[in-house]
């Protein structure tokens, strides 16, 4: 299995969904969507609340398992392996997949734990101090915390948590990073700091980030994907892809009307 | 349009009296409620201590190391009682904390569905509503008879093992603990399975997020987190076994010598001594069970605060 996903890695397609529907029970929240993410590439997903952009994220990484009413219709392949066969285990789907959440969510542990506690899992045999310093190097946070790697990480600020965590994704040397608001729980300077690494991180790795904030997805993006949501007659509200480009078309000359609202705050 | 009608000052827009005075008073009330409770505790443990005094005077701390217990010649030392105590309470905490973890862990995690989960939860809670005599009915004429052979086989299989030195007499420590075990399972089961549900759900995520599977995901991050949780319930299951009295005094034998450290001998507790004797005592007896019932006064109380510290020193910042 190990193999099998891992000499997939060589495209440059990383994810294409067909035909995707995203069920929770009979309730269908993402309908219809197509979409290819690039290697080496920073994604964002936009649009208003309850659009389904982190349930279509969870998808990924197959988190959505954890949830028993889920269910997908329709294909999602990573590299080009079918994610949802029954032979891919989503366990080995999440050491290459890695996520970063909305709230920062260090594990009640201290700093160097945090980062070790992924490599250890895979059972990583090198020098381990090596690697927890290359991941707080990569998440920027090295020169913050080299001096208290023993302190808990829930002591740091929210800012350094939160890329504390990205540390903690990195350090298992994943294929892509999913980032679901980041940097919603953030004050602005914490912000920059974090977009500032994305820059950085998508050299090594694929990025598909969520996020409300517009001039974030403007600034930090390559390309963006705008979700809308409708209502059907029951009231249940179905997410969907409205218009999915290159970062610059769709802030400064989007297709759709929709598009065009939004991301000039007329809505959402 | 004004947007306020009253043009007086704030400071003459007072509450009424009346609201006031029911402000301090509920502040009042609470404060005499709580320290009423403190000082019943102190009433009682000095209540106990006067009586403990002759006792006290004439045995000293040799009543803690002595295990002769005689009325007959007006000498008393607990030393059977508090090492009854200690190892019944021992051999109920090495069965039920696995065993309670266990259940938490199973009703924590989302192995069953909630309509079969929530009854299994409740039938776990309703383990610690059985009172305490109908265990030791069940334990005697039910759970001894089913022990007995299983207790010979131990003795004639490992009888060198100090443990199992002795045949086993029907009644004994074994069968004393091993009930105290069924009742304090429920306390520990339900207060570690909320502090298991308590721990964040962010956090598992974060776990199943970087490819831990479901038992890396317990074992290396829901159970530290809930550790401080878990073992305030181990620590209180463990004050009740000590103080645990029916049920005990009709299953362990009630013999007031150390023969042998064999769990399956007979023995007594300090608070099957005290169940046992009361009724008959007279004169330094009196004063003697009462110096025994603040020595388990005592050890419930270290118990306690190792429960405090231990929860403070290993509770983790969530």
């Amino acid at each position: 299995m190990t193999s099998r996903l891992q000499s997939a890695r060589q495209t440059d397609s990383i994810f294409r969904t067909e035909d995707l529907n995203i069920y929770y029970g009979n309730f269908l929240a993402v309908r219809d969507l197509s979409i290819d993410i690039a290697k080496n590439s920073i994604t964002a997903f936009i649009g208003p609340s309850g659009c389904g952009k982190s349930t279509v994220l969870r998808c990924f990484n197959r988190l959505n398992d954890l949830i028993k009413s889920f269910h997908i219709e329709g294909k999602i392949y990573y590299h080009d392996q079918d994610l949802y066969a029954s032979e891919v285990d989503p366990v080995e789907v999440r050491r290459q997949v890695g996520m970063v959440f909305q709230k920062p969510n260090p594990f009640p542990k201290s700093i160097y734990d945090n980062i070790a506690f992924g490599p250890r899992l895979l059972g990583y045999k090198g020098d381990m101090d090596e690697l927890v310093e290359q991941s707080l190097k990569q998440a920027a946070l090295w020169d913050d915390v080299k001096d208290k790697l023993k302190a808990f990480g829930t002591d740091l600020s929210g800012g350094q948590q939160q890329r504390l965590c990205i540390a903690r994704a990195v350090a298992v040397q994943p294929d892509v990073i999913l980032m679901d608001e980041p940097c919603s729980a953030l004050d602005p300077i914490s912000t920059l700091k974090v977009e500032d690494l994305l820059q950085e991180l998508k050299e090594k790795y694929t990025i598909l980030i969520v996020t409300h904030n517009m001039q974030q997805a403007s600034r930090a993006s390559d390309y963006t994907a705008f979700f809308n949501v409708e209502a059907n007659s029951k009231g249940q509200r179905t997410g969907y892809v409205v218009e999915y480009e290159r970062t610059e078309a769709i802030f400064q000359s989007p297709k759709q009307q929709a598009t065009q609202e939004y991301v000039s705050g007329r809505f959402g | 349009m004004a947007l306020t009608t009253d043009h007086s000052s704030p400071m003459n827009r007072q509450r009424s009296g009346f609201a006031r005075s029911l402000d301090s008073g509920f502040v009042w009330g609470t404060a005499a409620v709580a320290i009423a409770v403190g000082l019943l505790l102190a009433v009682i443990a000095l209540q106990v201590g006067e009586d403990a005094l002759p006792a006290i005077q004439k045995f000293g701390l040799g009543f803690l190391v002595s295990s002769r217990w005689s009325v007959i010649d007006g000498e008393f030392g607990a030393l059977t009682q508090i090492y009854g105590t200690i190892v019944t309470s021992l051999i109920a905490l090495f069965l039920a904390v696995p065993i309670g973890v266990g259940i938490a862990i199973f009703l924590s995690e989302d192995f069953l569905p909630p309509r079969i989960k929530q009854p299994i939860v409740f039938l776990v809670e309703l383990l610690a509503a059985i009172p305490s005599v109908v265990y030791g009915i069940w334990g005697i004429f039910v759970l001894i008879p089913i022990l007995r052979p299983f207790g010979i086989w131990l003795h004639e299989t490992l009888g060198w093992i100090p443990l199992f030195a002795t045949a086993p007499a029907g009644p004994g420590i074994y069968a004393a603990g091993l009930v105290l075990a069924i009742m304090i399972l429920p306390i520990i089961a339900a207060i570690s399975r909320d502090a298991m549900v308590a721990v964040p759900a962010e956090l598992r995520q974060a776990a199943y997020g970087l490819g831990a599977t479901r038992w890396e995901t317990i074992f290396q991050i829901l159970l530290p987190a809930g550790f401080s949780g878990i073992a305030g319930g181990v620590m209180l299951a463990l004050g009740r076994a000590m103080g645990e009295t029916m049920a005990v005094t009709m299953l362990i034998g009630n013999a007031n010598t150390i023969d042998s450290f064999s769990i399956l001998s007979q023995g007594s507790t300090v608070a099957s001594l005290l169940a046992n004797q009361f009724a008959e005592a007279g004169g330094l007896q009196i004063s003697a069970l009462m110096y025994a019932a603040l020595v388990l006064f005592a050890l419930t109380l270290v118990v306690n605060i190792l429960a405090e510290i231990v929860v403070r020193r290993f509770s983790l910042k969530l």
